[in-house]
């Protein structure tokens, strides 16, 4: 499948789901694309996330194979590195909080340096780091910023916030950094894989299908803050009625919400069947949480057989004559 | 007249591969880049899977009938047996921080040889056969079906693997393509398609001990040899021991050094070193070699062979066990042997018997890494060094790939280094330590037939050696490993002549001043020692 | 963009360089333009090197796929793209060479450069050494496009001549590689038991020496 394939499969099945929602609510099906899909949704999601997790979880890890990035534990004069080849558990926490925070070992490709020439600066791959941090953090502030939807009265820390990210204090409503961040972000991440030629050659449509989905939802939700207002309280009103258990679809919700609250529920249920689980599986890596106390304590291998080996009785039984006659010692003298 | 075709036109002719998706693009099996299949009687000796007579560029490999099932059913077994391949099918993003720090893609621009794109050659299959979205979006959702083109394909790349883990360095999620390439060998060795450069040593080694196939008489002889070469150099006659029991220490060292220069060097610096200090060791004609190259066949072959280290140790009743310079029979003692063959009970805890230091790092392998070992006497001034002896050596230090990123052996062998000799260099910054270049021949690379590829996949290193050689007039690399004291000969005298190949042991050996030795005049190459480029004349 | 900024580096590397000697390729007297009353080949050649070696640099990295094309121009570590520098400072060389005179010596180690890499890596030979040639469609081009053509045919003849004698020291560059990676083959073998043959030997010879000894006593 090539690249431009890819890309124009990805868009129709993103233009379909768009256009689910719009005929199904024109057709009256309100409560089916406000209440039913929404609680599949969540429900698939959490599930899938679960029992994605479980199945990873079932497969043991029979042996410990950290990829050591820095100085091992071994004489007590030489500095250790326990970050980067951590030898105790607050070492592989330590390791696994920048890995899932601070995305480090994306940062490890970064280079500030200087070549021959006049000037040139090379971070080409400090730019993914930088894109993959405004992307997932930019995605998480638009998330948590919806939690006000979610709760009467709104928590006080999703105000503080909604602070921040407004903090340009400009256009009513309220500009929002986040929501713009996340869009270039997006659209960053899909610009590399369509103009990185080797980008272009490994991506898959499982690749463009969920940057083309976030895009959408990101930008009906722009739309629906800034241009085509919809109306707030009604909206409150249907997504309290799902946070309660007591759906309710109030009248005079434009399409628009209900495209964008559609094209969520698919991302959600999407979510643990595609490679967008790595927010789950990225804590489960054995290069990275494990210490590296190889020789220290012993690894226990659950599924750990006998196996034919050859054993030194054999191999003497074979050689015996030639090990005398060298003067190698021999444990039986025929 | 035919139309004469203009240089660009003729640069074009099947320059481009052609532009169709990687998925559809055929493997071409060209001399010198792939290695010779396995041969029967190697596979037979140890009882691996489909012995049979084939090469590589056969129409036919003649798979087993039921090679589909085998390959399916393989793969469901290590899906649950490693938590590892299950994962890291599963949540690679295909960001593309791996695409351009494999060596082998540098060096030969196959896009093949990014990392994302070899496991992807396995993930593929996974898709269509272990994911609901695979069986039913097939190539929509980047699946495919398992043919024999497949097959061919895993064998060309994953025996262009050198499992050396750059990649997984800079992975965001450690996705390690070590891990995937080891799960694909175990599967094509279940069809019985593996190269023969790791089958011979496999079937040597499970036989007498050593991956040349050496008879104990003969290794034994062998190394008494060195014992010569040292005393015409030093003048002191060492005396290693075979087999003896009740020694305190095991030696155990790849047989690579014992047979083929420049590791001999290294071996006769071992000995040195340990009539030096005076220590209680003994070699084993059964347990005659560190390297394991099962671990580039499956991991049950590398536990069948791991095994005879524990079991020798056991039956000679030492006290721990000393480990040599190698690369890949480090990660398989330090991230494998204790779990596989462990645990050590009837072993101690090691103790330097000269220092009185306890290693307790390695209190549960009861294992030491020479470098270790060494770079504490040092500390503790057992030896008497005279570094000027190495002046004529401008060194740098090549971190092996497995003691680099499958141990974090960073900071020894650069104190031991320092010790021995007067001039040393770092490689450029992005070219060591953990972001080391691999030598293109590690995990079973190492074969004159694959020459061209190795060329291609050592070529970043060589261009860093390059620069140092250029910059700093480097002549000799130092390096930590049997293979890469086996490769890097062929690589520097391609890319980057008049650069030597060194063990870390030589470089010691020959600042090492000995009790009783006689007026050094050359080193362990018989050549002569900076200042006594006449004296030596003298002698002959 | 990026493109753009190795060939600054390109640039400020070669005006860093001392001058060169006075070139081979004759200035046409019958070239004689409004503006630029003395310009040759040789001048223009020089006044462009950016541009031509941009073109020349291009057309060599296009020979690779294009997800690694892209890598070898636009990765700027030498360290980390070895094949793309070494391409990138080989052509350098080489054009100089063309453009000031070829000498032999001198031309040697740049054409090293780059054959060496071509030479094992997956080109047949006429591919491999196709990049000499592509110099002269490059050239030929530019000048073509600016209607320079008639003006410098005979400049470029001898152009032309001069990486001929590069193409065929080419020939012998490729052929000493290939022997090399050959011979490193041989060498690799025999090294390989060498000890024991050489202990073999020894057996044998001290054997003699042996048996000598015992006809003395």
């Amino acid at each position: 499948m090539n690249a431009s394939r890819s890309i124009i499969f990805s868009l129709v099945a993103v233009g379909i789901l768009v256009c689910l929602p719009l005929i199904g609510v024109a057709a009256g099906m309100t409560s089916f694309f406000g209440v039913i899909i929404p609680y599949l949704a969540v429900a698939l999601f959490f599930i899938g996330v679960v029992a994605r997790v479980v199945r990873w979880a079932r497969s043991p890890v029979p042996f410990r194979i950290p990829t050591t990035c820095g100085q091992q534990k071994s004489l007590p004069w030489i500095q250790s590195d326990n970050l980067e080849n951590p030898s105790d558990t607050k070492g592989v926490v330590l390791r696994m909080i920048l890995e899932v925070l601070l995305f480090r070992s994306l940062f490890r490709n970064a280079r500030m340096e200087f070549y021959e020439g006049p000037k040139i600066r090379y971070a080409s791959a400090k730019w993914l780091w930088l894109g993959a941090i405004v992307f997932h953090y930019s995605f998480l502030v638009v998330l948590l910023r919806h939690l006000r939807f979610f709760s009467t009265p709104i928590n006080p820390l999703v105000h503080l916030l909604e602070g921040v990210d407004g903090f340009l204090e400009v256009g009513v409503p309220r500009l929002y950094l986040s929501g713009l961040l996340l869009l270039a972000g997006v659209a960053f991440l899909f610009l590399r894989r369509v103009t990185i030629p080797q980008l272009k050659y490994i991506s898959l449509p499982s690749d463009y299908f969920p940057l083309f989905l976030i895009f959408t939802i990101a930008s009906t939700g722009v739309l629906m803050r800034y241009i085509y207002k919809v109306d707030v309280v009604s909206v409150k009103e249907l997504t309290m009625g799902l946070a309660t258990f007591h759906p309710v679809t109030p009248e005079g919700i434009g399409s628009l919400f209900y495209i964008h609250l559609f094209l969520v529920s698919v991302l959600f249920a999407y979510f643990p069947f595609s490679k967008l689980v790595h927010m789950a599986g990225v804590f489960l890596s054995p290069t990275r949480n494990l210490a590296n106390t190889n020789r220290m304590v012993r690894h226990i291998n659950p599924w750990n057989y006998p196996v034919k080996v050859h054993t030194y009785e054999e191999y003497e039984d074979e050689f015996r004559e030639k090990m005398i006659e060298a003067g190698l010692p021999v444990e039986k003298k025929e | 007249m035919a139309k004469v075709p203009k240089a660009d036109e003729l640069a074009k002719v099947n320059h481009r591969p052609p532009q169709t998706p990687w998925t559809e693009t055929p493997v071409e099996f060209r001399p010198g880049t792939f290695c010779y299949g396995a041969k029967p009687k190697n596979l037979e000796v140890v009882g691996l899977p489909n012995p049979r007579d084939w090469n590589p560029t056969d129409e036919d490999w003649k798979l087993p009938d039921d090679w589909k099932d085998i390959t399916i059913k393989g793969m469901k077994d290590r899906l649950d047996k490693f938590r590892t391949f299950k994962l890291f099918m599963d949540i690679c993003v295909r960001c593309g921080a791996c695409a351009d720090k494999c060596h082998f893609f540098i060096g030969s621009g196959d896009p093949k040889n990014m990392p994302v794109l070899r496991a992807e050659l396995i993930r593929s299959i996974y898709r269509k056969y272990f994911t609901g979205s695979g069986k039913i979006l097939s190539k929509y959702a980047g699946a495919r079906a398992l043919t024999e083109q497949v097959i061919k394909e895993w064998f060309y790349y994953f025996y262009q693997c050198s499992e050396c883990r750059r990649c997984s360095v800079f992975c965001p999620y450690g996705i390690d393509t070590a891990e995937v390439t080891i799960m694909a060998r175990e599967l094509l060795n279940e069809l019985g398609c593996t190269i023969d450069w790791t089958a011979g040593p496999v079937a040597n080694c499970y036989m007498t001990g050593n991956h040349l196939g050496i008879q104990p008489h003969a290794f034994k002889d062998m190394i008494e040899f060195f014992v010569d070469e040292i005393e015409e150099v030093t003048g002191v006659r060492v005396e290693p021991t075979f087999n003896r029991k009740g020694a305190e220490v095991l030696f155990i060292t790849p047989s690579g050094d014992v047979f083929a220069d420049p590791g001999t060097y290294t071996l006769m610096g071992y000995m040195m070193l340990f009539h030096e200090i005076g220590l209680d060791y003994t070699w084993s004609t059964y347990a005659s070699e560190g390297g394991n190259f099962g671990f580039f066949t499956s991991h049950e072959v590398m536990k069948r062979l791991n095994a005879k280290m524990y079991a020798e140790a056991k039956r000679l009743g030492v006290k721990w066990i000393l480990g040599g310079e190698c690369g890949h029979m480090w990660r398989v003692v330090n991230q494998y042997m204790d779990t596989m063959n462990g645990p050590a009970d009837f072993l101690e805890v090691p103790k330097s018997p000269i220092t009185g230091t306890v290693f307790e790092n390695a209190k549960s392998t009861k294992m030491v890494h020479i470098a270790e070992f060494t770079a504490d006497l040092i500390r503790h001034g057992k030896l008497k060094l005279d570094p000027s002896r190495n002046d004529n050596k401008i060194v740098t230090f090549h971190d092996s790939c497995n003691p680099a990123r499958g141990m974090g052996l960073f900071e020894e062998p650069r104190y031991v280094l320092k010790h021995v000799c007067n001039h040393f260099h770092e490689m450029p910054e992005g070219t060591i330590r953990e972001k080391t270049f691999c030598c293109g021949a590690g995990s079973g690379l190492n074969t004159d037939e694959y020459m061209e590829m190795r060329m291609r996949g050592g070529l970043p290193r060589a261009n860093a050696v390059r620069y140092v050689h250029e910059k700093h007039g480097v002549n000799m690399l130092t390096t930590i490993c049997a293979i890469d004291r086996a490769v890097f000969p062929a690589l520097m005298d391609y890319w980057v002549p008049g650069v030597d190949v060194t063990g870390l042991h030589e470089l010691v050996a020959n600042a090492l001043v000995m009790k009783g030795e006689k007026k050094r005049t050359t080193d362990l190459r018989y050549e002569p020692l900076p200042g006594m480029e006449d004296e030596e004349d003298d002698d002959v | 963009m990026v493109f753009l900024s190795v060939y600054s580096a390109i640039v400020h590397k070669m005006s860093a360089a001392p001058s060169f000697p006075t070139g081979r390729l004759a200035p046409n007297p019958t070239a004689s333009g409004a503006g630029e009353p003395s310009m040759n080949l040789t001048d223009y050649l020089r006044q462009n090197q950016k541009a031509i070696l941009k073109d020349w640099f291009q057309t060599v990295v296009d020979a690779y796929p294009a997800e690694t094309a892209a890598f070898l121009r636009k990765e700027k570590d030498p360290f980390a793209n070895p094949v793309g520098s070494s391409i990138l400072e080989g052509l350098q060389g080489v054009y100089a060479q063309v453009v000031e005179g070829v000498q032999e010596e001198q031309v040697a180690p740049f054409l090293d450069r780059v054959i060496r890499i071509r030479a094992v890596q997956d080109f047949t030979p006429a591919q491999a050494l196709s990049f000499v040639f592509s110099l002269k469609e490059v050239v030929q081009s530019r000048l073509e496009e600016e209607g320079r053509l008639p003006e410098w045919a005979e400049d470029l003849r001898a152009m032309e001549a001069a990486v001929d004698q590069v193409a065929l020291m080419a020939f012998n560059i490729y052929m000493e590689c290939r022997e090399k990676v050959y011979e490193l083959r041989v060498e690799e073998v025999k090294n390989r038991t060498a000890r024991l043959l050489e202990r073999a030997n020894a057996i044998w010879a001290s054997q003699r020496e042996g048996e000598g000894s015992q006809e003395e006593s």
